[in-house]
């Protein structure tokens, strides 16, 4: 029936890589505006562990699942949180494609009993669709709190569908919403309802079915297809070109728009949206029970947390705390994993040995390939287990829309996104999910600039060469010791934030130039977070994702580092011969060849920077790490490193290329080979010009004075 | 025209009835899809620490705006709201 055939379907599924199972019964899709608990009742109703955000527009890829129901089994589709279905973004163009072109059996609309209004105009939209939807009103006890009662029954009779309410965090009626979609999968809905719109609108939608091909459609289709192409969708147009030719179907949306009167361009779309309203304003005053005045508690708690006094220095604290129970967390599992890790070396090397095997091997695979991966793990896995679970408990409260609106202004000044903020919180427990989380910026541009200046924030796997490098080199005398070191690197991130804040400036005056978008920032209640979820879902979707590609990138580099500094030509290793190559440039910049090969050999991840120098100026031929910082502040010192070496070495740690797991994030996420070329010339550069003028500066003044 | 005013200057607590949208605004689309509808009541709620964005109360939900998309909005004030 319909817009479609099974193979029109099938060929727009390929473009969203979207996997359906075959067998289900009935294709189930999940519609609601973003922050209504969508995500939930999907975890819940198929028991997938899939993200659920609490700021707008958090799922942007299809989720699928599956569930079984009397006998059924059931496809779930989770479409993107979305405010419309005009296709004006990509969400909003991803969840009216799903609908009008794969029609699933059942539409379930989840909508937030506490704007109920808003929520409705996105469902009489769907309804205009398809008329197989069954409404589920979520968050009632939410809107109980705030004495807000809905007359359910009431609603279905004014939508002429069923209507379910939920709880979904609690499991609250979802037997219910189940045995709903059951029931309209099998016996649509008599007497959905018809938006009646102005009469001269009318009149043009009558026009505009009389011209649509007679086959195929059904009056209800008819309709909507006439009324979007009236109403210039050239993005629907295309997509009906393009999948129905196949049907040889032909629909010229320039001979609909023809139809249209001059005068009206423009006012359509607006007589359009205020119909609808106003129809979704007159069902909830029919159905909505006040029972007492609303309390605005939220507000109250809003503008504390977003005032000029509290506002930033609450956000500093809150970040300050998720940093420091980081940092002091991870050190005692950290050291843990290495010493398990190091157990594990010893038994393999005594298998090696009982084999016979010789050295080149015990080499290559244990003190290269073994130690890089076991290194990286034992410094990367708890800090990010910590870090995680802990922004996502922010998250998941409802906090990360406000340090987005805190903070806007100077990412407005900047030509940006104020969500950049969260992407930059993100890039401080790892550049990899930092880049990833961009996706939660709509417009193109912003979220380029997000992705391409997200590694000038330095990541967990950097945070302990800046720490070490403060206690070392820049702590004050005496008890202001740890003082002094704190403030030093307290300076540098603000630094580090500043830099990033400066390079989206410039992106977005030379290559991504542009009108800045829109900035329309829904500031969702305050929600208790489900402590169990977190755990679950961060570590899952975040750590071990990070985790898996670090991984692949570090393995291969372990070989080429034991290769690097165990064979070599003329009895020096390759190391040693690139750091010779590279002495010169090292030595402008402030630094020294080591430390450049480091950082080179360092690109699968930050954490083994340092302790490929240490290797290095060791001449050993694996990763080290010495027992404490006097020694290694007397061999760094003994390999004639200053007060400027650290500062450069500091400099550069926090402007150069990104780690490879980021760079293979990126890529993917921007599916271009230029813009990660870019991403990683970018903070090199940047790195390179700061490390040479602050050298060449401060060798001139020593010069003189 | 001078019966409107711009959203953007409307005092803190005050609440006007929208009465249109500029028709230059790029956010245009956006702000009709959130409700921003004409004769819609809407709320001045709090500004961010640096005065831009605004919060505002609009159909039970709080949505924030830059000052300058929300100065492409004209509202009636709320005691003109009665004479008309």
């Amino acid at each position: 029936m319909g817009l479609t055939n099974s193979s029109t379907g099938q060929a727009l599924l390929k473009s969203t890589n979207l996997v359906l199972p075959e067998t289900s019964d009935f294709v189930i899709a999940l519609a609601g505006n973003p922050n209504t608990g969508k995500s939930t009742v999907f975890n819940s109703l198929t028991g997938l562990k899939q993200h659920t955000g609490n700021w707008p527009g958090k799922t942007v890829a299809l989720s699928a699942g599956e569930y079984f129901f009397a006998d059924h089994s059931f496809s779930l589709i989770d479409l993107p949180g979305t405010y419309s279905l005009f296709a004006d973004s990509q969400e909003e163009e991803i969840a009216r494609d799903f609908l009008c072109f794969y029609q699933p059996d059942v539409t379930v609309v989840v909508v937030d009993a506490t704007c109920l209004e808003r929520n409705l105009h996105l469902a009489l939209q769907i309804l205009e669709i398809t008329p197989s939807v069954v409404v589920c009103v979520n968050l009632l006890d939410e809107a109980l709190r705030k004495g807000i009662y809905i007359d359910l029954d009431r609603l279905a009779k004014n939508l002429g569908i069923r209507v379910v309410g939920t709880n979904a965090r609690d499991g609250e009626g979802l037997d219910k919403l189940k045995e709903a979609i059951l029931l309209t999968a099998s016996e649509p809905a008599i007497s959905p309802i018809q938006i009646r719109y102005p009469d001269s609108l009318e009149e043009l939608i009558l026009k505009g079915i009389a011209s649509l091909p007679n086959t195929a459609f059904n009056e209800r289709q008819k309709r909507w297809l006439a009324l979007r192409l009236l109403d210039s969708d050239y993005s629907l147009a295309n997509k009906l070109q393009e999948y129905l030719s196949m049907a040889n179907l032909i629909v010229d949306p320039k001979s609909l728009n023809e139809l249209q009167h001059p005068s009206l361009a423009g006012e359509f779309r607006e007589s359009i949206v205020l119909t609808l309203y106003t129809t979704a304003e007159k069902i909830t005053r029919d159905v909505l029970k006040l029972n007492s005045k609303p309390r605005r508690g939220d507000h109250h708690f809003d503008r504390i947390i977003t005032s000029k006094i509290f506002g930033i220095p609450l956000m500093l604290l809150f970040l300050g705390i998720v940093f420091w129970l980081t940092l002091v967390g991870a050190n005692y599992p950290s050291q843990l994993l290495a010493k398990g890790f190091l157990w594990i070396e010893g038994q393999l090397l005594n298998f090696l040995t009982y084999l016979k095997s010789p050295e080149w091997i015990k080499g290559l695979f244990v003190f290269g390939i073994y130690r890089t991966l076991s290194w990286v793990i034992a410094v990367m896995l708890p800090p990010m287990a910590i870090f995680f679970p802990l922004f996502t408990l922010l998250e998941d409260w409802g906090y990360l829309p406000r340090i987005a609106f805190n903070l806007d202004n100077s990412f407005r000044l900047a030509g940006a996104h104020g969500k950049q903020s969260l992407t930059m919180c993100m890039g401080f427990g790892c550049n990899a999910a930092g880049v990833v989380a961009c996706r939660i910026i709509d417009s193109p541009r912003e979220r380029l600039i997000a992705i391409l200046t997200n590694n000038f924030v330095p990541c967990n796997g950097r945070f302990p060469t800046l720490i070490t490098m403060a206690l070392l080199f820049f702590s004050g005398p005496g008890f202001l010791g740890s003082f002094g070191a704190s403030l030093f690197l307290v300076l540098m991130i603000v630094g580090a934030v500043l830099v990033s804040l400066l390079v989206s400036k410039f992106l977005s005056k030379t290559f991504l130039q542009g009108l800045p978008s829109s900035f329309a920032l829904e500031l969702p209640p305050f929600r208790k977070p489900q402590i169990g979820l977190i755990l679950i879902r961060s570590l899952i979707d975040r750590t071990l994702y990070v985790l898996l590609r670090a991984i692949l990138v570090a393995a291969p580099a372990g070989a080429l580092i034991w290769i690097m500094s165990n064979l070599g030509i003329g009895g020096k290793t390759f190391l040693e011969l690139l750091s010779s190559f590279l002495h010169p440039l090292g030595y402008l910049m402030g630094l020294d060849g080591v430390i450049l090969a480091a950082f080179l050999l360092g690109f699968p991840a930050n954490e083994i920077v340092l302790p490929i120098i240490l290797m290095a100026y060791t001449s050993q031929g694996s990763l080290l790490e010495l027992e404490n910082l006097t020694t290694t502040k007397t061999l760094l010192i003994n390999n004639s490193w200053t007060n400027l070496t650290a500062f450069c070495f500091l400099l550069f740690s926090l402007n150069h290329f990104p780690c490879g797991t980021t760079l293979l994030t990126i890529k993917k996420e921007t599916s271009s080979w230029q813009w990660t070329i870019l991403s990683f010339l970018l903070p090199t550069i940047v790195g390179i010009l700061s490390c040479l003028f602050i050298a060449q500066g401060i060798r001139l003044l020593t010069l003189f004075i | 025209m001078n019966d409107y005013y711009p959203l953007s200057e409307v005092t803190l607590g005050e609440t006007g009835v929208i009465a249109y949208v500029n028709s230059d605004c790029p956010l245009r689309h956006r702000l009709w899809d959130l409700g921003f509808t004409r004769g819609t009541h809407v709320t001045k709620l709090f500004c961010s620490p640096f005065s831009n964005p605004t919060a505002y109360l609009i159909r039970d939900c709080v949505i924030a705006l830059r000052n300058e998309d929300a100065a492409c909005i004209k509202i009636f004030s709320s005691s003109q709201e009665k004479v008309i």
